[in-house]
This record gives C-alpha cells, structure tokens and sequence, in this order.
C-alpha cells in the first residue's frame, strides 16, 4: 500500500476517466434526445481500431483521433437508420452495434497487433508542469484530456442555454409535441446519433493511442457499457457525467495500482471491482423513491412515427 | 418520396419471410465483405453455407452442426421468453460461465467416485449456477428498479474473472503439473457428456434442446404463463389490468433463460469443450441473442435459426482454414445478419409506399 504516490493517481485518475468521460458525455445527447443507444461499446471499439489504423498509416496522432470520431459516427449512422428510418427496437438494434462492432473491430485490427502507436504529446504548459502536486495533476495532461473536460461544459452550455439544446431536449420529452410544433424529430435524433457516435469513437481512439497503448481484440472491456451505467449515475446530467467518470476512472487506476504494489487482496477481486462498483452504483442510483428513473427523458427508447 | 405506412396488424407473410430475406441480404452483404477482403465472395459463401453440409467433410461437420446448436437453441430459448415480456437479458454468458463452473464443481468434489448420480447431480448443479446468477439482475430489477440490461452484462465480466479464478486456483487439475484448466472430463466417466449416437455430435445438451424447445412451444401456445408473457411485451398496461404481476415475471422469465444457460454451460463443459479452462466458453452466450431474434422468438424457429447460426460458426472456422478468412469476420458476419433481420422486420409492421409529395 506504501509505494502509491497519490499525485500520481490523481493524475492517472484524470486520464483514466477520459474515454468514459467521452462515450458517456455522447450517450447523454443521445439520450436526451429520446433515443437508447445501447451499442456504445460496439462504437467505442470501432473507433478504437480506426483511430489506431489511421494514426499508425497517417503518423498523426491528430488525424487517429479524427479517424477514431468518423468510424464511431459511421456506426451510429447505421443505427440511426436503421432505428429512426426502419423503426427497429432501440434496444435490439443497440445490442447488435455491439456485436457487429466487436467483430468488424477484431477483422479490421488483425495487421495492427503488437504496432506501437505515435505518441500523443502532452501540451506544453512549461515551468507550470514543475509545479509540485499542482503540476502533474493540472498541467500534465495531453490535449484530449482539456478537450473531454471542455465537452462537458460545451454539452452542459448547449442543454441549458442554447436554442438548439432546448429542441433536442423537447424532442427527448415529448416527440409528438415537438413534431406538432414543427421540428424535424427523426433529423435532430439523427445528428444527436452521429454525436454521439463520434464521442464514444473518439473515447476508444483514446483506449487504443494513449491509455493502452497498442491495439488488441477488446481492448475496450466494457468501458461502453459502464459509459452507459453513468449517464444513468448522472441523473442525465453532464456535470455529474463528469463525477462518475472520475468515480470509475479512480476505482480502475486503484485497482491497478494495488495489483502493482502486490496488495493482499486477490488480483481477481480487484479487476472484478470496476463492473461491481458498477452495479452496486446503478443499485443506489435507481432506488431511493426511483429519482434517477423521474430524470430520464420522457420519451427514451421509444419508436417516433409520424401518421401526419 | 418513400412513406412507411403501418399495417393494422402485422403481415404474417412478413413475419415468416423477413428471416429469410435477412439471410439473403446477408450473404450478399457479406459477400461484398469477404471481397473487400481479398477473396472470391461465392467461394466464401458456398464454404460457409454448402461445403459443410455436403462438401468433403460433411460426414464429420454435419455432427458438429448438433454440437454448436445445442447451445445455441438452449440458451436462445430462454433469452426469448424474456425478449417477448420485454425483459432484456444480455448477460446469458455469464450465467452460461457460471452454470459450468457450478455443474463441474460438483463433478469434481465427487471425484473418482463413480456412480450414476454423478451426472444428475452436476446438471442440477449447473442450473443453479446458472439460475442464480440470473437472479442477481432480477432481484436487484424487482426491488431497486435497476436496468437489468446494464447489470446482467456487468456480471458477465464478473463471471470470466470468476472462470480465471476457477481454472487456475480452486478447480485446476492438482495432477495438473501447474497448468491451468481443471480435470479432464473425457477421463471420467461419471461425470462425462459423450456422444450418444456416434458420428451424430448429439449429446445430452442436444437431448435437452430438443426437449426445452416442445416445452417452450407448449408453454407460449397452450399454457396461460406463456400467454402472459406474450401479454406483458405487447400490451404492459392490458397486463397489469389483466393481474399479470409484472415482478413475478421478470425473476420467471430470468431465472429460466439463467437455468437453460446454466445448463448449456454444464453440457458444454463435460462435453466438447472436456475441462474448465480460461476460455472454454466462445461467445454462445451473445450468440444466442441473434439466434433468439432470427427464430423470430419462436422456439420452433429458434430450433431452425441455431442450427443456420451453427452453420456459419462451422462454415467460419473451415473457411479460416481453407481460404485463409479472418476468424474475426465471421463473428462481424453474424452481426450483420442481426442488422438486416432488424432492417427487414418493418416489412411485418409497415407497409411501404411511395407518394409525390413529401410528407410534412
């Protein structure tokens, strides 16, 4: 227990945290916009391995994360074709992104296995990151870590403040009211979709150039799913998306970390903790006079077709 | 401009032929794939879909088709009562996991002993495994009201890392010389699943889909259960006047797909797969949720819809040897397969139709 320097975890926590930081923050658009994505880890994954494929070719860190966003948001078109266009189950439709996606990933990585990845720089704070506790914690981080945690004031701005933010969340409430006022339900659904799609690639473009970092078969292991276990944690609400994910990016970097410094408690006990913390969360967030069930948009998860 | 207009009840043509079209789609959309990636895409096809029933080896491959079926069609069967109720179990995996572990557990506190119980009791064993893991989601769903899709997913990650624990600390073979993996089955024969006719790949895991595949049926067409759970999924609100009690039905509708993966996972694991090992378990769990869609949720399709899906898991691994194919894309090929059957269901519930002007 001695050798965990708690700097050090605090800044390990932080870049931890940023893939389901990423894939949670999309998935709440997503759901605030009355649509149940469940296929966030088959997106993550996709991105995963085109954000590695195109950094690897291209040399550029940069131009994987782009890659990574695009091949998330080819997947969600997919679904929002299929769900918004075709009007299949979400739920079903979800479940098969996933599945497809975890295949499709594995065939499309098969030439990458055992690549190292172009590293991803850290930006260049100078003296700032000499400062000590201050500097690791706040001003040693790669771009993408500021860029997760300005999406979060971005989407939580964009909810509350913005015109656009206010549609997509009547779209979410009510489709039938928003449609009868005249907005265009199933075109802002599908660009909530392709957002969302695009956070959860960049999130797993960030799993396989910077928290791994080399492409294997499932390298997200479930970071999608409890993405999606947190926006049900945050009451759908972007700060507390924020609060989870340091909440299981913690619990991941701890775990490892007392791996690392030969802990006594069993190394099995401690990979299992992430997905048990994961349910006994969900547990306390959805009872207690069902407040989190009161927050969900009204109409998540169900089929809009329009008669008139 | 293309209108989707909804047909006041489903076209029950549709409903038989959107599986098949699906299948269609999907060889044709696989096809391209298997060209994207180099190789002739009929080649491809016919070595996925035709060489295994009548190539060269079909004499042995046709008996693999039962092997990988009754799996499939056991745990699909089960995942499709709760899919009807609206129940959504994707964590059949685990409780397939669990259920091996449980059922060997038993095995091999018994052994060397032998005796005909042996058998019973591991697959009594099994079920339970499977059931209470299954129970987990349901109970946390009926008195916390929490997602049975998140958690029941979550404990299969928890179930692989208990398979981690079982097969190199408290099952591994102690004969084993430190390698991990428990006893072999194959040399114990109380507790083995052999072959029950030779050459046909049946063994009691067959037996047992079979089996739960009439019940099933009997249940969802004779039996006032399986009305209810067809009750719950399209019509919640009808049910609960009707005093169908919601909760009974989801630890019902769990705990029986839990059981039947419970069971899959003992038969597997004495049987094909001969020990526990770190990775016997090859994704029939999820698997079986595209079974359970393509058989229409039906058990006499899902009796048809896990001996195709067989097909292509056999097809798969002769075209990963013979033309050299990626084993990954067949797993993408399956998925694709659950997109056009999605796709092709609005067919059943709309009709389609094209007008001059847009609509608003």
């Amino acid at each position: 227990m001695g050798g965990i320097d708690p700097v050090l975890l605090i800044a390990a926590l932080i870049v931890a945290s940023v893939p389901i930081l990423f894939a949670a923050l999309g998935e709440l658009v997503v759901e605030r916009a009355g649509v149940l994505n469940l296929g966030v880890e088959g997106m993550m994954i996709v991105g995963a391995v085109t954000g590695f494929i195109t950094a690897v070719e291209t040399g550029s860190p940069l131009l994987g994360y782009v890659g990574g966003a695009l091949g998330g948001a080819m997947l969600a078109a997919v679904f929002g074709a299929l769900t918004l266009g075709l009007l299949t189950n979400q739920v079903a439709t979800g479940l098969a992104l996933t599945l497809f996606g975890l295949g499709f990933a594995s065939l499309m990585g098969q030439g990458y296995v055992g690549i190292k990845p172009p590293l991803t720089a850290d930006v260049p704070f100078g003296p700032l990151a000499d400062i000590p506790v201050l500097g690791p914690i706040v001003f040693g981080h790669d771009p993408l870590v500021y860029l997760s945690l300005g999406m979060v004031f971005a989407v939580q701005w964009f909810l509350r403040a913005s015109r656009a933010g206010l549609v997509l969340r009547a779209v979410g409430e009510s489709h039938e009211a928003a449609h009868a006022l005249g907005y265009k339900v199933v075109r802002i659904r599908f660009l909530a979709v392709l957002f969302g799609g695009a956070m959860a690639g960049l999130g797993g473009a960030y799993v396989s150039l910077v928290r791994v970092p080399q492409w294997v078969d499932g390298i997200t292991a479930g970071a999608g799913w409890i993405a999606l276990a947190i926006v049900v944690f945050a009451s759908w609400r972007p700060n507390r998306v924020l609060l989870g994910a340091w909440l299981f990016g913690g619990i991941s970097v701890l775990q490892l970390n007392l791996q690392v410094a030969g802990s006594v408690i069993p190394v099995e006990y401690l990979s299992m903790a992430p997905y048990l913390v994961t349910i006994l969360v969900l547990v306390i967030m959805s009872s207690g006079r069902g407040k989190a069930a009161l927050a969900a948009p009204a109409a998540l998860g169900q089929t809009f077709h329009a008669t008139r | 401009m293309i209108v989707l207009e909804k047909r006041p009840s489903p076209s029950a043509y549709w409903a038989r032929m959107s599986p098949v079209l699906a299948v269609v789609l999907t060889m044709i959309a696989g096809g391209l794939m298997f060209a994207a990636l180099g190789k002739d895409p009929v080649v491809a096809i016919r070595t996925i879909f035709w060489d295994p029933l009548f190539g060269e080896f079909a004499f042995y491959l046709r008996g693999q088709l039962l092997v990988k079926a009754g799996p499939l069609i056991l745990i699909a069967i089960g995942l499709s009562l709760g899919f009807r109720a609206g129940i959504w179990n994707i964590g059949a995996e685990g409780q397939y996991i669990m259920g091996a572990i449980c059922g060997a557990a038993v095995g091999l506190a018994f052994y060397p002993t032998e005796s005909r119980l042996i058998f019973p009791a591991m697959l009594v064993a099994g079920i339970f495994g499977g059931w209470v893991w299954a129970m987990i989601p349901a109970i946390l769903k009926t008195r916390f009201n929490t997602n049975e899709i998140l958690v029941s997913l979550m404990l299969v990650y928890v179930a692989q890392t208990v398979l981690a624990m079982a097969s190199t600390g408290f099952l591994r073979n102690p004969d084993g010389m430190g390698f991990p993996g428990s006893r072999s089955f194959s040399a114990y024969p109380a507790a083995q699943n052999p072959e029950l006719i030779a050459g046909s790949g049946l063994h009691w895991g067959g037996v047992a889909a079979l089996l739960t595949v009439l019940a099933a049926h009997v249940l969802l067409s004779r039996h006032i259960l399986g009305f209810r759970i067809r009750l719950a999924g399209q019509a919640p609100r009808a049910a609960r006047y009707a005093g169908v009690n919601p909760d009974r039905l989801v630890m019902l509708c769990l705990g029986l797909a839990g059981g039947l993966a419970g069971a899959a996972g003992l038969f597997e694991v004495t049987g094909p797969a001969g020990q526990i090992s770190i990775d016997f378990n090859v994704g029939y769990g999820f698997t079986a949720i595209i079974v359970a869609f393509l058989g229409r949720r039906n058990p006499l399709g899902i009796l048809l819809a896990g001996l195709l899906m067989a097909l292509t898991y056999i097809g798969g691994e002769m075209a990963a040897t013979n033309l050299n194919l990626p084993s990954a894309a067949i797993q993408a090929f399956q998925g694709m397969l659950l997109f056009f059957l999605l796709a092709s269901d609005v067919l059943t519930n709309y009709r389609i139709r094209l007008t001059g002007k847009e609509a608003a």
